[in-house]
């Protein structure tokens, strides 16, 4: 008996000195040594979203959002192939974020006042200004989302879409039956299959969602546009410098474009005197350091993915199968609202 | 012998003791606290942790969510809701959902699963075959992949609602589901269900009394001509007196979709059959196992008294068989039960679908809403364990056993 005592006792101090060990690691160790220490960093994209984050036919991840983790990446260890894609559904993604999966959640996530407070989560910015719209069969005939009156619409679970919906129906006393699905294939195959008239979500989604039928050219998106959705990524609460970090990968981008700086030139451009390039591309001033990584950051980021207008074309945009134009996503100095914080 | 003889100690001490302790005393009963101690201190210690966590992580807890407005809709709803209404609201439309799909499940799957197992034991070669070709089909298939095959297999095989299959134009089956006429109650309803109730109860008597008259007298009454007037003619009478009880409402298609009418959604019917098909072929294998463990030689007897195949089973067979058949058929009510939580793929909204996903992504409060969910869970299978275990204990005292 004396021995089974012992054998409680142990567990019970074993324990408790485990507990407090372990949460003294945690605090020591920054997201960004964390990462190194692992040599990968892991980023949280979606199941495949093409134009965002989608692999190609070689396996490899690419899209809008696959490239600020890259970005992130060849700014770290100089390497854009170190990172770990986790592949994430609508309703998952806060959870891997908050218990510590990914460093990073880069999944088309709509910047929005509750998840940016309650879910132990902050947006660091904005990838892409996109707000949500319909999508219906031509053969409807419908030319407006105000001719929809108890039409069946399929959604995504989990997203700002299924809220956005009932507000908009309810505002323009519309009836309307909604079928949630956990995943953007099973919602795009039901609506495929007939069991919706709309298919409704963010518009570059519906693009991307598009590809995916039969028969694309049978299918319309609805001109209206039924609310904002600025996505971006987020990472955990509770670490700054991280938070800072990932932030200015992006803004880095955004200036890059803005700049002329591009995948091509970026080695002539290192060379030019102007003090604003000197700054971006660290021969003056130590801004990389500053944020936990070298000088040669931008050089890196640019190296690796090209600056934002280069990575919307290839993905999303003109060069790409999409297509889709620029938009509100253009320079806030030629017509869009892309803006970021200056380098110095 | 003159020494008195010794108290015996209380009875009362020593049976505490004995179920405290067990051996090993009043000793093992200390040794049982401290364990009990030490588990509630590592309950105590992982809630105090998971609070703290979430405090420094800044992710909101507790459960004032579950008054806050839910803001999204819900297909198919037992009772009434809007998108104004409240997460609790939410929770409870899920949880009928999820018993809807459940008790529709078991019955449908107890009654196939009983038939399939009689074919299985049928004589019959081909109705054997098949039964056994079933069996073996269905439960070597994994349920999600059925439950997705039902449901897109069904979908592309009906027409638009503009297309739709019409059944005397009240009847309407396409991809939205069935639609079929919806009862609208009226002022005779009560008294209608009054007069039905008062036939049924009629009915019960005149059979418990033609059954005394066999077994206490000898003598066949005939009654089924009474069971039928009382049956007819009552509530025939309440409708002349008091009026039409109920009307339905015929559907029409306007626009999209059918207004009037009730709905059942493909995505129910694909659940519901894809559920009840699966535990059907391990229920029909329950109760083949049930039935083949009854000696052959009361099969016999039953043959040898002159009842017929159907009567031995029903009389003799299946009543014993029950005892065994019980057991691994609570088993699989609860896994039916359980299982019906891979709604979530083909969006029906279930518990797991509108809570534990849209519910939880909404709030982000994954802590709660799981426990929530666990708990209900754990709560509808007891319950279905409980009721079973009532009847498994009622079937053994009506055999004496």
């Amino acid at each position: 008996m004396k021995c089974v005592l012992a054998v409680v006792f142990a567990f019970a101090a074993g324990l408790s000195l485990q507990s407090a060990s372990a949460q003294e690691s945690a605090k020591a160790k920054t997201t960004l040594e964390t990462i190194r220490a692992r040599g990968m960093l892991s980023c949280g994209v979606s199941q495949g979203l093409p134009g965002f984050s989608a692999p190609d036919d070689k396996g490899n991840w690419t899209g809008l959002d696959v490239d600020v983790c890259r970005a992130i990446a060849a700014a770290v260890f100089n390497d854009p192939s170190k990172v770990k894609f986790v592949p994430l559904s609508a309703k998952d993604r806060f959870i891997a974020l908050q218990s510590g999966e990914i460093d990073v959640l880069s999944r088309n996530t709509t910047w929005t006042l509750s998840r940016d407070t309650s879910l132990g989560g902050n947006f660091t910015g904005v990838t892409y200004y996109d707000g949500q719209g319909f999508l219906v069969r031509k053969s409807l005939k419908v030319n407006s989302a105000l001719e929809l009156n108890s039409a069946s619409v399929c959604v995504q679970t989990g997203t700002t879409n299924e809220q956005n919906l009932a507000d908009y129906f309810k505002s323009n006393k519309m009836k309307y039956e909604v079928i949630a699905f956990s995943t953007a294939d099973e919602t795009i195959k039901a609506y495929e299959s007939g069991r919706c008239d709309v298919f409704t979500s963010d518009i570059s989604q519906l693009y991307a969602e598009r590809l995916k039928l039969s028969n694309p050219a049978d299918h319309a998106v609805l001109p209206e546009v039924i609310s904002k959705e600025p996505l971006g990524p987020m990472v955990r609460h509770g670490d700054d410098q991280w938070f800072d970090l990932v932030k200015w990968t992006l803004f880095a981008m955004i200036n890059a474009e803005e700049l002329g700086i591009t995948q091509k030139n970026v080695d002539e451009m290192a060379k030019s005197d102007r003090p604003e390039l000197k700054r971006v591309f660290g021969t003056d001033g130590n801004f990389g350091e500053q944020l936990g990584l070298t000088k040669d950051w931008v050089t890196r980021i640019i190296k690796a993915v090209g600056n934002y207008g280069e990575s919307f074309d290839r993905n999303v945009g003109a060069g790409s199968r999409l297509g889709i134009a620029r938009g509100l996503n253009k320079l806030w100095n030629q017509g869009g609202i892309q803006y970021a914080p200056p380098i110095r | 012998m003159a020494a008195e003889p010794r108290k015996p100690p209380l009875q009362f001490f020593l049976k505490l003791r004995r179920a405290l302790g067990g051996k090993a005393g009043w000793g093992g009963l200390a040794l049982q606290g401290l364990f009990v101690a030490v588990l509630v201190w590592i309950g105590y210690e992982i809630v105090g942790n998971a609070r703290g966590n979430l405090e420094t992580q800044h992710i909101a807890s507790g459960f004032g969510f579950m008054s806050q407005t839910a803001g999204f809709g819900v297909s198919q709803t037992l009772i009434p809701y809007s998108e104004t209404d409240s997460y609790t609201r939410v929770f409870l439309v899920g949880l009928l959902n999820t018993l809807l799909v459940s008790v529709v499940g078991i019955v449908f799957a107890t009654i196939i699963g009983f038939v399939v197992a009689l074919g299985r034991l049928s004589p019959n070669w081909l109705i054997s075959r098949i039964s056994g070709g079933y069996v073996e089909l269905v439960r070597n298939l994994p349920l999600l992949f059925q439950i997705l095959f039902w449901y897109l297999a069904v979908l592309s095989a009906l027409p638009s609602p503009r297309e739709s299959i019409s059944i005397f134009d009240a009847f309407f089956l396409s991809n939205r589901g069935l639609v079929i006429p919806k009862p609208v109650g009226h002022e005779g309803l009560v008294a209608f269900a009054v007069s039905v109730a008062a036939a049924v109860i009629g009915c019960l008597w005149l059979r418990s009394y033609s059954r005394r008259a066999l077994f206490q007298r000898g003598r066949v009454v005939v009654v089924w001509p009474y069971v039928l007037a009382l049956l007819l003619g009552v509530p025939l009478l309440a409708m002349l007196v008091f009026g039409v009880p109920v009307t339905f409402e015929i559907p029409a298609l306007r626009g999209f979709n059918f207004s009037g009418g009730t709905r059942v959604t493909p995505e129910f019917v694909a659940l519901a059959v894809a559920l009840s098909t699966y535990t059907a072929a391990f229920i029909a294998e329950v109760v083949r196992a049930g039935i083949l463990s009854v000696h052959k030689g009361q099969m016999e007897a039953g043959a040898s008294l002159g009842l017929s195949r159907g009567s031995t089973l029903r009389l003799i067979v299946v009543p014993q068989a029950m005892r065994v058949i019980l057991p691994p058929l609570t088993n699989q009510y609860l896994n039916l039960i359980k299982n019906s939580s891979l709604a979530v793929g083909i969006g029906y909204p279930d518990l797991f679908s509108v809570f534990a996903g849209t519910t939880l992504s909404q709030t982000g409060q994954a802590i709660e809403i799981i426990a929530i969910t666990m708990g209900v869970y754990l709560m509808i299978s007891l319950v279905t364990s409980a009721i079973m275990s009532f009847y498994g204990w009622r079937v053994a005292r009506s055999m004496g056993g």
